[in-house]
């Protein structure tokens, strides 16, 4: 059992603050994945938890035991580095057994230990290459080997696949999922790319500024984030702010974005932001596959608008329109064969089932 | 197309045309004097003192060289060099690369000061340091009784404070140079900062520690002021000054034999050059850790 849980862990570096006290609890095997922007904290939160940076502040517990004075060898983890950090002048072999070597591991032990881990791996051939004969994808998987033969309680991932081109990273970013299922360990896993973070993780740590905005499901912080940051960081192309106001209209409440637009709220959500009429500053969030020309089968609630198109960008699967609202930059999304030109109108419809009402201030969900 | 690439293989030519000149130059400017120390050195005494023509021997003869090799005092010096050279060499390596590690990778109180410090005290030349060494061990001697002059392993003593304090700050820049994952890897996978060391930071610097102890051993080897201000005694003397005091008689110069003792003293460095340029240039490339 590997549980690994973190009690108000706070990072200082010389007095400024990296992480602002953290709670979170990683169930045993389960992946987790710390997001967000650079210097979030969340690599300094994997580096406590592995015991290459001391904790200020708070516990950090693995299986169950505090490990805050633990060195790292003896907290039974296994790290794979963004830049691999694969010792030069050791074969791949070598690397892979340096560390039960260190243990004094029976030879045959390590053997089997090294063979299984480079099957499951694929990288049987590459055992007597050094470092420098391998590709950028290959050292990613022996990095990975390293951690494998250890047979860890947790696997940690320090953004392990920035280092590589766009193409191979979606290709190690499926392998390191096949691998992961293979082997069931906990893993924490951090990287700045949403994506990465969406398509492993069981569960999605959204950092900001040094504390927690968001834990939740890939599809929970989707489909419905707690905070504005999180609205934002998550799906691309991100969700789109429009800075609106709540009014009482016939039948419920309307939600005013300019003079000439106004779109009323859904029937199930006027309950919930009735008390928040009076609110100055409200953003209404909308993501960009919410502003369409497709009807699938209308609601009641999507809600025609005509559009002054800025940009158009056509992806294949389907063009992003780019226009304003109001001055704000406002993006949707169409189905390829919608024909428009920069500077003419379009003809787009709201869907309101999925919007989200933001507290300008605070930036909470409401 | 064609005219275009005819010209970058022009500049191309002329580029090395200019290298070769500048080389030619360069090679004859280092190469005259140990060609005429071999010239001189196959003269007898005869043919040296008739002074016919500096750049050609007209009765060669091994004559200097069979003198000096069956000269005990000569291979004496020889011996006290050898001794004193690959002692230091180990002492400077012994200290500085555990010195550089601990400046480069653990963060102490004053750790930066000290490494600043370390180069400092390199900058300070031995020219000035000789007079206060002298004094040093005179009060140490008449403290201790231990006569600190005048015997060969005094150099020993001597010498790191000149290798030391230049090989440490090499080492720092070259394990300064190696990425902190690197040893994170190995601290997780159970090393101790001792293994990290010796199992992953010498094998990487190994380029670096070469380079050190080239200069280290070029230093002891070469080093003149240190063993005329020290050492008196022949016996104990090392090549450089044992040359030039058993050598030169009064106003007596023995031009043959100075040129045949300094050209074979210059051939263990020259040696060690060659032997340790081959792993040298294997660790640089084999080293890169990530492309």
């Amino acid at each position: 059992m590997a549980q690994v849980t973190l009690r108000k862990v706070v990072k200082n570096y010389e007095g400024t603050p990296a992480v602002r006290g953290i709670d979170l609890d990683i169930a045993d095997k389960e992946f987790v994945v710390l997001v967000g922007p650079s210097g979030c904290g969340k690599s300094t939160t994997l580096r406590m938890i592995a015991g290459l940076e001391d904790i200020t502040d708070g516990e950090v517990m693995i299986g169950g035991e505090v490990v805050n004075d633990v060195p790292p060898k003896d907290r039974n983890i296994a790290m794979v580095f963004q830049n691999y950090a694969l010792y030069p002048h050791m074969t791949v072999y070598e690397n892979m057994s340096f560390g039960l070597r260190l243990k004094r591991v029976a030879r045959d032990e390590i053997a089997r230990r090294v063979e299984n881990a480079a099957r499951i791996l694929d990288i049987g051939e590459l055992l007597q290459r050094k470092p420098k004969q391998l590709s950028g994808g290959q050292r990613q998987r022996v990095a990975m080997g390293r951690a494998i033969v250890r047979d860890p309680k947790v696997f940690l991932f320090d953004e392990p696949l920035s280092n590589l081109d766009a193409k191979l990273r979606v290709q190690m970013r499926t392998e390191i999922k096949k691998v992961v299922q293979k082997v069931r360990t906990t893993t924490v896993y951090v990287t700045h790319d949403q994506i990465e973070a969406m398509t492993l993780a069981d569960r999605v740590v959204v950092m900001n500024a040094g504390r927690i905005e968001q834990v939740g499901t890939p599809n929970d912080l989707y489909h419905a984030p707690a905070t504005r940051f999180v609205a934002g960081f998550i799906g691309s192309p991100a969700m789109n702010f429009l800075p609106c106001t709540l009014e009482s209209a016939t039948g419920g409440l309307q939600l005013r974005l300019t003079d000439a637009l106004a779109f009323p709220v859904p029937q199930a959500r006027i309950d919930r932001y009735r008390p928040h009429q009076s609110k100055p500053v409200l953003l209404l969030g909308l993501r960009p596959e919410h502003i369409t020309d497709q009807r699938f089968g209308a609601t009641a609630n999507q809600h025609a608008f005509d559009v002054r198109i800025d940009v158009i960008e056509p992806m294949g699967i389907d063009t992003l329109v780019h226009f304003r609202v109001n001055g704000t930059e406002v993006c949707g999304r169409v189905a390829p064969a919608t024909k428009g030109e920069p500077g003419g109108s379009m003809p787009l419809f709201a869907d309101l089932d999925h919007m989200h009402l933001i507290e300008g201030e605070s930036g909470r969900v409401l | 197309m064609a005219a275009r690439l005819g010209s970058i293989e022009g500049d191309r030519r002329k580029a090395m045309i200019w290298s070769y000149f500048f080389l030619v130059i360069f090679v004859v400017f280092f190469l005259t004097p140990p060609v005429y120390m071999l010239i001189t050195s196959l003269k007898s005494n005869a043919e040296i003192s008739a002074a016919v023509s500096p750049w050609w021997v007209m009765h060669p003869t091994l004559e200097n060289y069979r003198e000096l090799l069956t000269s005990s005092t000569y291979l004496t010096f020889f011996r006290n060099s050898a001794i004193v050279s690959v002692a230091v060499v180990l002492i400077t390596m012994a200290v500085s690369i555990p010195a550089a590690f601990a400046l480069s990778r653990m963060k102490f109180w004053g750790s930066a000061t000290l490494a600043t410090g370390v180069f400092l005290t390199y900058l300070i030349p031995e020219t000035l340091l000789f007079i206060p060494l002298f004094k040093i061990f005179v009060f140490i001697d008449e403290l201790t009784g231990i006569e600190l002059v005048n015997h060969w392993w005094v150099l020993v003593i001597l010498y790191p404070t000149l290798t030391v304090p230049f090989c440490t700050w090499l080492m720092i820049g070259y394990f300064s140079s190696i990425p902190r994952e690197l040893d994170e890897a190995a601290l997780i996978d159970g090393a101790g900062y001792l293994q990290i060391l010796t199992k992953v930071f010498i094998p990487v610097a190994l380029p670096g520690i070469i380079a050190a102890t080239i200069f280290a051993f070029t230093v002891s080897w070469a080093q003149f002021l240190y063993p005329l201000a020290f050492i008196t005694s022949a016996d104990q003397l090392v090549l450089p000054v044992g040359i030039i005091t058993t050598l030169v008689r009064g106003d007596v110069f023995t031009w043959g034999q100075i040129m045949t003792g300094a050209l074979l003293g210059a051939a263990p460095p020259l040696i060690i050059y060659a032997f340790l340029m081959d792993y040298y240039i294997a660790g640089l490339t084999a080293g890169a850790t990530k492309g």
